[in-house]
């Protein structure tokens, strides 16, 4: 028996390729939308892996320091050096800002790291890592800042010695390191106006200022200053050491909070990520919705075109199920132009967003699943008005 | 009663019923031999349409009896349980536009019919050509449809109602579209193929052209027929 569905097709072949692509583009945007999702969840896993954190130690009843903030002071990390299995303990810090080059602002995670430390950037794709105390930075790639340019963050002004890539926050936006104590100052520092007010208010607090005290106003003012406060405490530990047997001791006698990395992970990909998963979830569910109703309109229009060809078929003889198939197999190579057409503009188009999209092949494959059953629950529409044609409808009126 | 052909008896067909009934057939009695062409002329709404839905079997008829060859297709209900295959096998349709399937070439176009009988593809497409060479059509078997003048069309068209061998031709208003030159064509065609392949045909029309073309003629008004003699120019 010949395929009456691949004979149409092939009759008219343009029209049915230029009604795919249509459909292609729809399912493209459908699995970019799976991709920002997948994206998210990739660089909240790229955000842990690259912290090179065994477990983060953050402020007690917090979930810091990606989720919520955190402070702690700045010599914890001295007492966590003692804990047994700790091998390396460092101070960072976590400041989402804007910074500026030139006549530009690049939206950025200003991540303030001790060189050679738990923090730091794992790779470099070209210069350096920091160095020196003060003003060298190292930027992800998607800043687009370029080695030996100056960036301007707060007041003070840092020069891109290293380039990295894959360096995003949990929101995918990228990091610029920089020297710890640069980014505690930047954390805090105020402009000069509001630090000349804020020493005029100390100074007119009784209880700061006493006649009677001579260097108490000198010490508040020098303690208010500086900023004693980081976000967290990376740890790496020894080998052999369980990060949850780690964890207890510092938990208990430090009175802090410790998170090892399967919780991190918990709460950056569970949590944090969870409302743009269920708004993500939320458009795939419409976009579903909508292919299968162009599919189903586009289907239903062809069929009722040839409805006299079908009332002839039936009148000759044609079984309603050789009827159907060529509908329903219509249907399905629609679908299968539709599903090349979009994953092949998907992946064009991926590199092109801001944040990044990560296509899998296992998405795909679910996509694929997805668009053959759309398409055959779609035909069903085309197939019932088909079926219902009466073959007397070939003999004239 | 005719061993070959078709032999209807008092077939009626009722639409509604009680006070809003419509009595589209009340008594056709019509019998075509093998290889004869007859003609069954009426004006608009005396029921040709009707008489021909259900001698093809797409509409049931309320009463009376139909035989093709010496099987019983209808006698006050049907006496055939798959009426598709009767349709398949034992009908042939030729109508008043060619309706060929557009995205078939001229040669699957007849094929098909062989085909949905479970014949296979290859034995399928020579009976076809055979057809197509009978037709004197064969240079034109990779055509499509939208490339034939509408004198081939409804060649095409005869060749697939005639490919299965069946019985029995219907042919609504086959000539309507075409010019007198053509339409006496089609005509003749569908005579000599009627006399090849021992086939009833029955052609609606009231094309007056070829009216004088068919040896007898059933006139039917208002749900009733009768016989005519007719001049059997083309067909006789």
């Amino acid at each position: 028996m010949i395929s009456l569905a691949g004979r149409d097709i092939l009759k008219s072949w343009s029209k049915f390729v230029f009604t795919g692509v249509g459909l292609g583009l729809l399912i493209g945007v459908t699995f970019s939308m799976a991709g920002v999702y997948r994206g998210m969840v990739d660089d909240a896993k790229a955000l842990l892996t690259n912290s090179g954190a065994d477990l983060w130690v953050v402020q007690k009843d917090t979930q810091g320091p990606y989720a919520e903030s955190s402070s702690i002071y700045d010599d914890v990390y001295r007492d966590l050096l003692g804990m047994p299995g700790v091998a390396r303990a460092a101070n960072i810090t976590y400041l989402t800002m804007q910074v500026r080059q030139g006549q530009r602002d690049v939206r950025a995670m200003v991540v303030g790291i001790l060189p050679d430390s738990p923090g730091e950037p794992g790779y470099l794709v070209a210069g350096r890592q920091i160095t020196r105390s003060h003003y060298e930075a190292v930027a992800d790639v998607a800043t687009k800042f370029k080695l030996g340019e100056h960036i301007k963050i707060r007041r003070n002004e840092y020069t891109v010695v290293g380039l990295t890539r894959r360096m995003v926050s949990s929101g995918g936006d990228p990091m610029v390191f920089i020297p710890l104590r640069d980014a505690q100052e930047a954390q805090f520092l105020k402009d000069n106006d509001a630090i000349v007010g804020q020493r005029q208010r100390t100074a007119a607090n009784p209880a700061l200022n006493r006649p009677g005290v001579p260097g108490l106003l000198d010490a508040v003012i020098e303690s208010q200053s500086h900023n004693p406060y980081v976000n967290a405490v990376l740890v790496q530990i020894k080998q052999g050491f369980n990060p949850e047997e780690v964890a207890a001791p510092i938990k208990r006698w430090k009175h802090l909070q410790v998170f090892t990395r399967a919780q991190m992970e918990e709460i950056l990909v569970v949590k944090l990520v969870a409302t743009s998963a269920r708004q993500i979830g939320m458009f795939l569910v419409i976009l579903t919705i909508v292919s299968t109703a162009i599919v189903a309109f586009i289907i239903y229009t062809m069929t009722m075109g040839k409805i006299r060809e079908i009332a002839v078929l039936k009148l000759i003889g044609t079984r309603n199920r050789t009827i159907a198939a060529m509908i329903m197999q219509q249907a399905i190579a629609l679908g299968i132009i539709g599903f090349v057409v979009g994953k092949i503009v998907a992946t064009i188009w991926a590199p092109m967003f801001p944040k990044y999209v990560l296509l899998i092949p296992g998405d795909a494959a679910r996509g694929f699943i997805v668009v053959v059953i759309i398409c055959i629950l779609a035909s069903l529409l085309a197939i019932r008005a088909a079926l219902k044609v009466d073959p007397a409808e070939a003999i004239g009126a | 009663m005719p061993v070959k052909g078709i032999h209807i008896e008092g077939l009626s067909k009722r639409y509604g019923s009680g006070d809003t009934a419509v009595d589209a057939l009340k008594d056709v009695n019509m019998e075509v031999a093998a290889g004869e062409v007859v003609g069954l002329v009426g004006p608009s709404g005396s029921g040709k349409s009707t008489l021909l839905k259900a001698l093809g079997a797409v509409i049931e008829p309320s009463a009376g009896r139909m035989t093709i060859g010496d099987t019983i297709i209808y006698d006050n209900g049907w006496k055939i349980k798959d009426l598709r295959a009767l349709r398949r096998d034992s009908i042939g349709f030729v109508f008043q536009a060619p309706y060929l399937i557009p995205f078939l070439d001229v040669t699957d176009n007849i094929a098909l019919l062989p085909m949905l009988a479970g014949q296979s593809n290859g034995e399928s497409r020579q009976q076809a050509l055979a057809m197509l060479q009978a037709l004197d059509m064969a240079h034109r078997a990779k055509a499509m449809p939208a490339q034939l003048s509408g004198g081939e069309q409804q060649r095409v068209a005869i060749a697939r109602a005639l490919v299965n061998r069946p019985p029995v031709v219907l042919a609504d208003e086959p000539t309507a579209p075409l010019d007198s030159e053509r339409a006496l064509a089609v005509i003749r065609i569908l005579g000599q193929m009627a006399q090849q392949y021992e086939t009833a045909v029955i052609v609606v029309t009231h094309d007056e052209k070829i009216i004088p073309t068919f040896k007898r003629i059933y006139h039917i008004r208002d749900g009733v027929t009768y016989e005519e003699a007719g001049e059997g120019r083309e067909t006789g």
